[in-house]
């Protein structure tokens, strides 16, 4: 008997944890091999925290409401982009450009997650495909705007980001003023490798906004309605509503993230940008142990320190081992889409076990 | 306690559903702390009254009602049920309501919680107050206690066991200082015994506060150890309001199910005890929502029909579900000596068994196909009939001209009303329908069919159709049936024994002759001596 508990506890955390186990152990491997210093990873790893972080943390709070992974969130990146391009154009420089940049998206942002939770509201059980193409089409409305609107209807001054033929934005577009601007508010440097505090203290303040949102009226709605929508429903709690916002909640942060991606990055690709933003963000969280229906704030930082240190070593691993880089590229890509797999089939897989499990009073002896 | 004004009062309580009659002017009152009992079979009118009490959409939906409801002397009417919880009226439901993931406390105060301002709520609203735990954790423990009950305001519902949740319900709707009327159906359902008796204890302490609790349960015993009075409906009527100590439950069961019985000639039964037995089930359980099947055994007799009724949610339409392998089921089918494995939807088509479902639109039909098809389908999958070999047997090919002969027989022997064969079953009425599963099973020629609820929602004239093919196909054919019905007298115009299932167990097993009251006794759950006898005797 106590072996079976044992057996049984250990496959349930084996269940719970696979993923992050099973990268650890990768990483473990590909470290040595990819001959990084020490120094160089920590100081990589430490950039990409403060790129990323506050992307994948957009995540959350459409999981707590049951809306699964919102892949939606590429509608907030596109939206930080259109500010991102509106303030370069206007000339607006530095920390400030950053915060006008985020005015501007997030009006931006609220209207796209309000649609897109309407729509969501539709495809109630499905909102993760739809959310996913959901991105795809706003995709193609977000290229005409860019391309078409900006500079025929929407005035563009500036000529370093318009297209020579006098409409439509260049497929890059270099943001120096902008570039670091709040990595490097705050100065600090440790062994040679920047730490950007400011992006720190921006991401800790979110968490803390997580952390007390969870103890709100709204965020425990969220939570009821994210485990059963028709006890919500019964208990007087709008239930589309809470939903809706949890969602334009999504949309506004990834719209802010990906403000503060790019000025890490330091260059706008007008057109590609945004691409693997929900793709990455939900691979690095799924990697930190979360799943469809359950993520924490410490399964983002986990999340992102092994995704991207998979990320880090991968091409110069792959080179060792292969003799070409292109090897670890591809292998990351396939990583990422490989994991997102995986988890939405592990979790479906653990809801019919666990709703077996419940019902498993109701049912004879199995053994007979 | 006759001199005190009632807290709740149903004056002529009339209710149609398009022409069809479901309530027929109900009255009744309910006194302060008083536990009030109401017994009904299926379709007697009990969820109605809830619902209308309860203000539900579908009551106004459907042309609201006539009759007037007073709470303490005044008509209320209520919109939805927020009002009626808003008024003090609660419910607690067979189905438990409760977020798994939530501990006691959050549950009871679910939407209900205590909160504190904060500064975002200045501009943000309402939402953005944050919750006061401690508060919260007080009032769940002060409502648990009241119950009398032991549990931790910070379990987990998901961690509780099934007794814990039912209490956990209960506090959720006492918690309310302005509470007055409690409606329970059938909270007992789930409950062992044990914890069905600190349920009534529970019961008994919330009346003595000033409550009127309204107690809906099939089990009459539970009624009887905790009701002042009992309100009998049958066919949507108050057939009798009594006080508990006047009746006896042999009298209430009676009331309950009995109806005039001439007319309704039982089944004439040439079926001979003494014949071998066709269908053997040990020990059989079955996981089907709604309709749990916890430990059933029975025999069945080459040629007869065998009835199985009961009320709803006891586990009757479990039992041929699960033999037919459509919901996860254990213990063991013989059919012929041979064991049938369960689980495996094919195993028993093959094995000879056929199967009318009662989700007749969901199961039973390919709604968009043609009447042919929808005939021919089990057959052709099952036993490969209207099938034709082609090169040597490496391609089968379906046999249309078969096919629509086959339909064609069925539909002149059953009277199928239809343009031709080609017509998609979905254009068909119900009745025509009900035919058309008919023939599918027929055309699988089984050694043991089951039919599931095969007249339910068509009309009478089809009915007894239906019932006619059933019992000529049985005759003439010697083909043994099982039949499902919640309609006790269907059951006894055409079996030829009838088992009642209570609580996913056979109650017993009656001849169709047996008197009403006591096939009312086996619905509510009391065996008498007797019965155990005609089961030992099987």
């Amino acid at each position: 008997m106590t072996r079976k508990t044992f057996r049984q506890s250990l496959s349930r955390f084996w269940v719970g944890n696979a993923v992050p186990v099973m990268f650890v152990v990768l990483i473990a491997f590909a470290i040595p091999l990819s001959r990084f210093s020490a120094n160089y990873l920590v100081g990589e790893v430490i950039t990409r925290l403060g790129r990323d972080s506050f992307l994948v943390f957009s995540l959350l709070i459409p999981i707590m409401a049951g809306m699964g992974l919102n892949f939606g969130m590429v509608l907030g990146a596109m939206a930080g982009q259109i500010g991102i391009i509106l303030v370069t154009n206007w000339g607006m420089t530095g920390v400030g450009g950053l915060f006008v940049a985020m005015a501007v998206g997030t009006p931006l942002a609220i209207l796209l997650g309000w649609a897109a939770g309407i729509v969501m509201n539709h495809a109630k059980g499905r909102e993760m495909v739809t959310s996913l193409i959901l991105g795809y089409f706003i995709n193609g409305v977000y290229q005409l705007v860019v391309l078409y609107i900006m500079g025929k209807i929407i005035p563009i001054s500036n000529s370093a980001i318009v297209l020579s033929r006098g409409y439509g934005i260049r497929n890059a577009i270099d943001l120096k003023t902008m570039r670091q601007s709040l990595d490097r508010l705050i100065p600090l440097k440790i062994d040679g490798i920047q730490i950007p505090v400011a992006t720190f203290v921006v991401i800790a303040l979110l968490c803390l906004f997580i952390w007390w949102f969870g103890k709100t009226k709204l965020g425990h709605d969220m939570r009821a309605v994210g485990q059963d929508m028709k006890v919500a429903e019964e208990a007087g709690i709008k239930v589309e509503r809470t939903r809706i916002i949890a969602i334009i909640i999504s949309t506004v942060l990834a719209c802010y993230g990906q403000i503060i991606f790019l000025q890490n990055i330091g260059t706008l690709n007008t057109y590609n940008s945004h691409d693997q933003t929900a793709t990455f963000a939900v691979a690095a969280l799924l990697i930190g142990g979360a799943s469809v229906a359950r993520a924490s704030i410490p399964n983002v930082f986990i999340g992102v320190i092994l995704f991207h240190t998979m990320f880090v070593v991968s091409p110069t691993a792959g080179k060792q081992l292969m003799g070409s880089a292109m090897i670890g590229e591809y292998f990351r890509v396939f990583v990422s889409y490989g994991v997102i797999a995986l988890s939405i089939v592990l979790y479906a897989w653990k809801r019919v076990k666990e709703r077996e499990q419940s019902r498993s009073s109701l049912r004879g002896d199995q053994d007979l | 306690m006759s001199e005190q004004e009632p807290l709740l009062e149903l004056k002529g309580i009339t209710k149609e559903y398009y022409g069809n009659r479901v309530l027929t002017d109900v009255c009744f009152n309910l006194r302060r702390g008083e536990i009030l009992g109401l017994v009904g079979e299926n379709g007697a009118g009990k969820s109605t009254l809830m619902n209308i009490l309860f203000g539900m959409s579908v009551i106004s939906e459907t042309g609201g009602y006539n009759g007037e409801v007073c709470l303490e002397g005044t008509t209320v009417n209520f919109q939805s049920p927020f009002d009626a919880l808003a008024a003090g009226i609660g419910m607690v439901h067979q189905e438990f309501s409760l977020i798994p993931g939530f501990t006691a406390t959050e549950n009871i105060l679910l939407n209900g919680e205590v909160l504190h301002d904060n500064i975002v709520t200045k501009v943000f609203g309402p939402r953005m107050k944050t919750l006061d735990f401690p508060a919260m954790r007080a009032i769940a423990k002060n409502s648990i206690d009241l119950l009398g009950v032991n549990i931790s305001p910070d379990t987990l519902v998901a961690e509780m066991p099934v007794g814990h949740k039912q209490f956990t319900e209960l506090a959720r709707e006492i918690h309310r200082p302005e509470m007055k009327v409690l409606v329970l159906d059938e909270p007992t359902a789930v409950l062992t015994e044990s914890e069905a008796q600190v349920l009534l204890t529970s019961l008994r302490r919330l009346a003595d506060t000033g409550i009127g609790i309204i107690f809906i349960t099939h089990r009459l015993q539970e009624i009887f150890d905790v009701c002042n009075r009992i309100v009998i409906l049958r066919d949507g009527k108050v057939v009798r309001e009594v006080a508990t100590t006047d009746t006896t439950m042999p009298q209430v069961a009676e009331l309950m199910v009995g109806r005039d019985l001439s007319g309704h000639a039982a089944a004439s039964t040439e079926y001979d005890a003494a014949t071998e037995t066709i269908l053997a089930v040990e020990h059989l359980w079955v996981d089907m929502p709604g309709e749990t099947v916890r430990d059933v055994s029975f025999d069945v007799h080459k040629g007869e029909v065998f009835g199985i009724g009961g009320l709803a949610g006891q586990g009757k339409l479990g039992i041929p579900n699960g033999i037919m392998g459509l919901y996860a089921a254990g213990g063991k089918v013989r059919l012929h000596d041979k064991d049938v494995p369960l689980n495996e939807p094919a195993a028993p088509l093959a094995a000879g068994m056929a199967f009318v479902s009662e989700d007749r639109r969901g199961v039973g039909l390919l709604l968009e196909e043609a009447l042919d098809w929808n005939i021919a389908f089990t057959a052709m999958q099952a036993q490969n009939k209207f099938m034709r070999p082609l090169l040597g047997g490496l391609i089968k090919w379906r046999d249309d001209r078969a096919i629509r002969d086959l339909a064609q027989k069925y539909v002149k022997a059953l009277d199928i009303k239809c343009t031709d064969t080609n017509q998609p079953a979905q254009e068909l009425s119900g009745g025509n329908q009900q035919k058309v599963c008919l023939a599918k099973a027929f055309a699988v020629e089984p050694d043991v069919l089951f039919v599931s609820e095969p007249t339910r929602g068509i009309d009478v004239g089809a009915k007894s159709l239906v019932l006619d093919a059933l019992r000529s196909y049985n005759r003439d054919k010697g083909t043994t049936i099982v039949m499902i019905s919640s309609e006790l007298e269907e059951l006894r115009s055409i079996c030829d024994r009838i088992a009642i299932v209570d609580e996913g167990r056979i109650a017993g097993i009656l001849p169709p002759t047996a008197s009403a009251k006591d096939f009312g006794l086996l619905m509510i759950g009391r065996r008498t001596h007797e019965q155990e006898a005609v089961n030992n005797h099987d």
